[in-house]
């Protein structure tokens, strides 16, 4: 153990860290930690003052439990001391401690900026190099706002020494990304430029990353870099390997540097001085051919280095895409790399290649290519390779060749990872439909993926499918004969049989002349897949069903027999015994006419950009859309304003809305008809068939435009005045007007929800298009996921109706979801908007501890911020019972025998958030006299302590 | 730029993790275990690359790593890095690691957790590449940590001195006056 002897060495460090790698088990390694914990937790908080070396060794061995995945939420005030140290070990430590685990958003903040403050101005090289280093690993908004003046200066003044440069750079740097708006540019920003000349090539690196950075943001600033860049590129291109110090990685030179600045040229176009942009082709040329020369080492580095400059420089050539020539030497050069025995350098090469497609110049010489791509797809032993050779035959294909490549996709998704199948299904649906030149072929595609990867094929592809075959007559013959043969495969998945229905539903009458399927058959052959299929897919099947009816009014009796069976007009669903009920009815008193207008063939859908392109947008995010999108990598990152990424798993209402109604898919009513009986007055036909026929109001704005956003409720004041009402309670009435009355029922469990939320119509008269929605502020966008079952759209005078909410609480909210509620009364549009009482406080689980653990955990939780405190007056009478129940309402177990005081309230809970979880103490000390109360929170989570607090003292 | 580096054992256990992006303690161990899930399950001789994991951000970011016998150094990076150039990169640090520790193992990364900590910080500093020149690099630490010096550093130093020449402060003169104790008896391996 040599490396002990040389640095510092701690010896109860290691003693204690030898102790951790003895225990047995992983409850021994948790008794060792706690007793190390209680141990540094005395000693830090013990009269004794602790001399630097102690502190070090305690704040090195929290780091390390921290390493072990244990919360540490204590030590930072002792670490903040090491800051001011004028030990360097002891200062070392501290940072380290800092940055590894203080947030950005720490109380502490404002001690480390002062301690940062006087390293900076230490002139002590190695102290401003700790200082700078501390800034940027932490990046916080308040450092930003002390420091970021002061850094621009450090790093242009003439005596700042070459590492400190370098790290003030790279500082500045991490400030732009994190809080652009504080960084001011000014006149040392030409200064910067110039240190692309610098003597020290760290210095020079670190300056390109820089300029890089905030050249993307004002490119027209930083134009003078372009020339700089070029030479010193050409002088390190060209170097016969000297003048470079330390720089040459086995036998390349300064590859990390070269990398950077042929990134920085990707912030421009091609040079417009001759003479420079020759020059630079010229180094881009050397470049390429030096991946011809035989290698100067056997060595993987030496090859690995060599190849990150040539990528990065035909990057840069497919970014200018100006020199045919270049280009496609480009192309050659990553074609050979296909075939290379280096993993990576194949991998790469698809991702490269996945841009060149783009470019007018070298589409066709990729295209040469498309053999070995198969190639690829079809023996690499690595997925994330396969993956990019899928994304590649995607760029790669165009009207020549979409029907190799996609029947190439289809064949290797037999056999394709499931990781990436929903993907592979999703391409293949987009290159189907974007370069059928036959839609038979394309309805044959699309049926294909089903049969293959039934599983993976989502709504909207065979939403696709269909609107397509209606929107195109010379194919809907076609597409019935081909679902009716696919239905006669043994075992055909549900989504084939929703297709199959559909489509014969509405076109079946194209192929009812051949004996082989005729009607009687085509029912038949639908209706022994009915038993096997889920309630939606049943549903639509009974739509199919009522359009058979209308198209051959020979197979009527056999169809009312099916719909008259008890399975169907007395079956557990609602949804589908509401159907056979209607459809029935509908078959035996509407007249041959009636019908035929009723159950008229879909009108053609509006033309649309495909709802399956939005949705591999979605999941792929549009910089690897190639061929349809600017293609282009975002070369340089980005700012870290990142938001959440979305969640994939939940479609959001556009895509649901788009096409058809999902829970609803009725063909049947083609409702522009019923909605104009609707307002003829009572006179009409129709009047019975629409009273019996309720649901179907909901379905104009579905069907007649299903493209149509949802629209958008209208801005109306958000009621909130019985939001405080439901804190402590779960039932009750949420709103009312002369109109509408809302009642609430929900319940909790752990972090998810349920609430009915019952409409009632207080009037005689109807309430018609009755849609009720929920939104969530963006705040709480990602913290609580509201999902609303859709309601009855008519509720009729005097009537109820119910709808339910599920919730799932992700992470702690402050805000609460509104509900948007829209119907029309009396021909008059109501708009009424409701805050709902979703609180933090309902994802309580009540804790029964006893005295001992209550206080011991009351102290574990000690620290400043994670305590909330309110002292209010009552505003209701100070009732111990009602107090009672009101805490116990509010979620947590209350304790009794824990507080000395028998007066005052203890209570614990711990609220459930899908992220995490977090306790929670609280203690409520009623003043008769004064009429006062205190309330004491504590939990580990400043948010949840503030937001609790908030909630339960206005309770009292 | 880098959002996090991680490096764990064959069993996943974590022996440095490096978050450049903020993410609280129990997200950090997921992403560990997330990202040990991921890697582990891949053969040595396929790929470096490989898209990020749903905790850390997904498609729009690449783990690029390297397994050396016992341990898998995984660097999570978005797209303005070189997949290539980050693969050296690794290779640097593991080679600094080997020349600050003389033949570096997975007991020198527990027991001087402090130690590989300030070695990366003079390579990677914010997400940011700060150093590749790895002399340079050993220079730094071993300056700091024990300014009497290693043999190993000197050269380096010698170097770093002649081009400062020039200028006023070189850090040298920290005088740390540390206590070197030795551990007598550790745990086998």
């Amino acid at each position: 153990m040599p490396a002990v002897s040389k640095g510092d060495g701690m010896r109860g460090l290691a003693v204690f860290i030898s102790d951790i790698r003895n225990c047995k088990s992983k409850e021994a390694e948790i008794k060792r930690i706690n007793k190390e914990l209680a141990n540094i937790r005395s000693k830090f908080k013990g009269d004794k003052a602790l001399d630097g070396y102690s502190k070090k060794k305690y704040v090195c061995k929290l780091l390390f439990i921290f390493l072990l995945g244990h919360d540490i939420d204590f030590g930072h005030m002792e670490a903040v001391n090491l800051l001011s140290s004028n030990k360097y070990t002891e200062k070392q430590i501290g940072y380290l401690f800092i940055s590894v685990l203080v947030n950005s958003n720490s109380d502490l903040i404002r001690l480390i900026n002062n301690a940062i403050k006087n390293d900076l101005n230490s002139r002590n090289p190695t102290f401003m190099n700790l200082a700078l280093h501390c800034i940027a690993n932490v990046g916080s908004r308040e450092m930003a706002e002390a420091f970021a003046s002061e850094i621009p200066r450090i790093l242009v003044a003439g005596d700042t020494m070459d590492s400190v440069k370098q790290s003030a750079a790279l500082c500045l740097l991490r400030l732009n990304r994190t809080s652009p708006d504080l960084v001011p540019m000014g006149e040392w920003t030409a200064r910067v430029v110039h240190l692309l000349n610098d003597q020290h090539l760290g210095v020079v690196t670190a300056a390109t990353s820089l300029i890089t950075t905030l050249a993307q943001k004002s490119p027209d600033d930083f134009k003078t870099s372009i020339s700089l860049a070029v030479a010193r590129l050409s002088r390190i291109v060209t170097s016969a390997c000297i003048d470079l110090q330390d720089y040459t990685y086995y036998f390349v030179a300064a590859p990390w540097l070269s990398v950077k600045l042929l990134r920085l040229l990707q912030c421009y176009p091609p040079p417009e001085d001759a003479a420079l942009r020759s020059r630079l082709t010229e180094c881009l040329e050397t470049i390429l051919n030096k991946a011809q020369e035989p290698p100067k080492s056997k060595k993987v580095q030496h090859s690995n280095a060599k190849n990150a400059v040539l990528f990065e420089a035909i990057s840069l050539i497919i970014h200018h895409d100006s020199e045919p020539t270049l280009l496609v030497r480009a192309c050659n050069q990553l074609g050979q790399f296909l075939q290379h025995r280096e993993t990576n350098l194949r991998y790469l090469a698809l991702e490269s290649m996945c841009t060149l497609a783009s470019s007018e110049f070298s589409h066709e010489a990729v295209k040469t290519h498309i053999e070995t791509v198969i190639n690829a797809l079809k023996t690499e032993r690595d997925v994330s390779v396969r993956q990019r050779a899928v994304d590649l035959l995607y760029a790669m294909c165009d009207r020549s060749n979409a029907k190799q490549i996609v029947a190439e996709m289809l064949s290797y998704l037999e056999t394709a990872d499931y990781s990436i199948r929903e993907e592979i299904v999703l391409k293949v649906a987009i290159l189907a439909e974007k370069y059928a030149v036959d839609y038979t072929w394309y309805v044959d595609t699309i049926l294909n993926l089903i049969r293959i990867a039934g599983d993976y094929v989502s709504e909207e592809v065979w939403y696709r499918v269909i609107q397509i075959v209606i929107n195109r007559d010379d194919v809907q013959g076609y597409a019935a004969k081909t679902v009716f043969e696919a239905l006669h495969a043994p075992a055909c998945h549900e989504n084939l049989v929703k297709v199959g229905g559909y489509i014969l539903g509405e076109f079946g009458n194209l192929i009812a002349g051949d004996s082989r399927s005729s009607p009687l058959v085509q029912f038949n052959l639908l209706h022994s897949k009915f038993h096997l299929c889920s309630v939606p897919t049943r549903a639509l099947l009974l739509s199919a069903y009522i359009k058979f009816i209308n198209l051959f009014p020979e197979v009527k009796a056999t169809i009312q027999d099916v719909l008259r069976s008890d399975s169907q007009l007395r079956n557990a669903d609602v949804e589908l015994q509401q159907r056979a009920v209607e459809y029935l009815r509908l078959s035996c008193i509407a007249s041959t006419d009636i019908l035929a207008t009723v159950l008229e063939e879909m009108p053609p859908f509006p033309e649309r950009e495909s709802s399956i392109l939005a949705k591999l947008k979605k999941k792929k995010g549009p910089g690897n859309l190639p061929d349809i999108d600017d293609s282009r990598r975002n070369v340089n990152g980005n700012t870290e304003h990142h938001e959440p990424t979305e969640t994939t798993n939940k479609s959001p209402p556009s895509l649901m809305a788009d096409l058809l109604p999902t829970n609803r898919p009725r063909p049947a009513s083609s409702s522009p008809i019923m909605l104009s009986a609707g307002t003829m007055g009572s006179s009409h036909p129709f009047t019975d068939l629409l009273n019996l026929n309720s649901p179907p109001a909901a379905a104009p704005s579905l069907l007649v435009d299903v493209f149509s956003d949802l629209s958008a409720p209208a801005s109306v004041e958000v009621s909130e005045d019985n939001f405080s009402r439901f804190v402590c309670k779960n039932n009750g009435v949420l709103y009312e007007n002369q109109l509408l009355q809302i009642g609430l029922k929900s319940e909790y469990r752990q972090n998810l929800g349920r609430m009915y939320v019952f409409y009632g119509n207080k009037t005689s008269t109807q309430f018609l298009s009755f849609s009720s929605s929920v939104t969530n502020g963006d705040a709480l966008k990602g913290q609580l996921i509201v999902h609303a079952k859709s309601v009855d759209p008519v509720i009729d005078g005097g009537a109820q109706v119910q709808q339910i909410l599920n919730m799932e609480c992700v992470s702690d909210f402050t805000d609460a979801p509104v509900l948007n509620i829209q119907f029309r009364y009396g021909g008059a549009l109501q708009n009424i908007a409701v805050k709902l009482p979703v609180m933090l406080n309902k994802f309580f689980q009540p804790t029964e501890m006893t005295s001992q653990d209550f206080f011991q955990r009351w102290k574990q939780l000690g620290a400043p911020q994670q305590e909330v405190q309110k002292i209010f007056k009552s505003q209701h009478p100070m009732d111990t019972d009602v107090t009672k129940a009101k805490i116990l309402g509010f979620g947590v177990a209350l304790l009794d025998g824990v507080d000395p005081n028998p007066a005052n309230f203890v209570g614990a809970g711990v609220i459930h958030t899908k992220d995490t979880q977090v306790g929670c103490l609280l203690r409520l000390e009623p003043n008769t006299q004064a009429e006062m109360y205190r309330l004491t929170l504590r939990t580990s989570r400043d948010s949840v302590s503030q937001r609790l607090c908030d909630l339960l003292s206005e309770q009292f | 730029m880098i959002k996090a580096i991680l490096i764990f054992n064959n069993h996943g256990k974590p022996r440095l993790i490096r978050f450049y992006q903020y993410f609280a303690e129990d997200m950090q161990q997921q992403i560990i275990r997330e990202t040990f899930h991921l890697v582990s399950k891949r053969d040595d001789n396929v790929c470096n690359f490989l898209e990020g994991g749903s905790l850390i951000g997904g498609s729009d970011y690449k783990l690029i790593y390297r397994h050396y016998a016992t341990l898998y150094f995984v660097f999570c990076v978005d797209s303005s890095e070189s997949e290539l150039g980050i693969l050296d990169l690794i290779q640097v640090f593991v080679e600094t690691l080997d020349k600050c520790f003389e033949n570096v193992c997975e007991l020198d990364l527990i027991f001087h957790m402090d130690k590989v900590h300030y070695i990366l910080q003079e390579v990677v500093m914010g997400g940011m590449v700060l150093e590749t020149n790895m002399n340079e690099i050993v220079a730094q630490v071993e300056n700091k940590i024990s300014p009497s010096g290693g043999l190993s550093a000197a050269p380096a130093r010698a170097v770093s001195a002649v081009k400062n020449m020039n200028l006023p402060e070189i850090p040298r003169n920290i005088n740390i006056g540390d206590i070197n104790i030795k551990v007598p008896s550790l745990s086998p391996f």
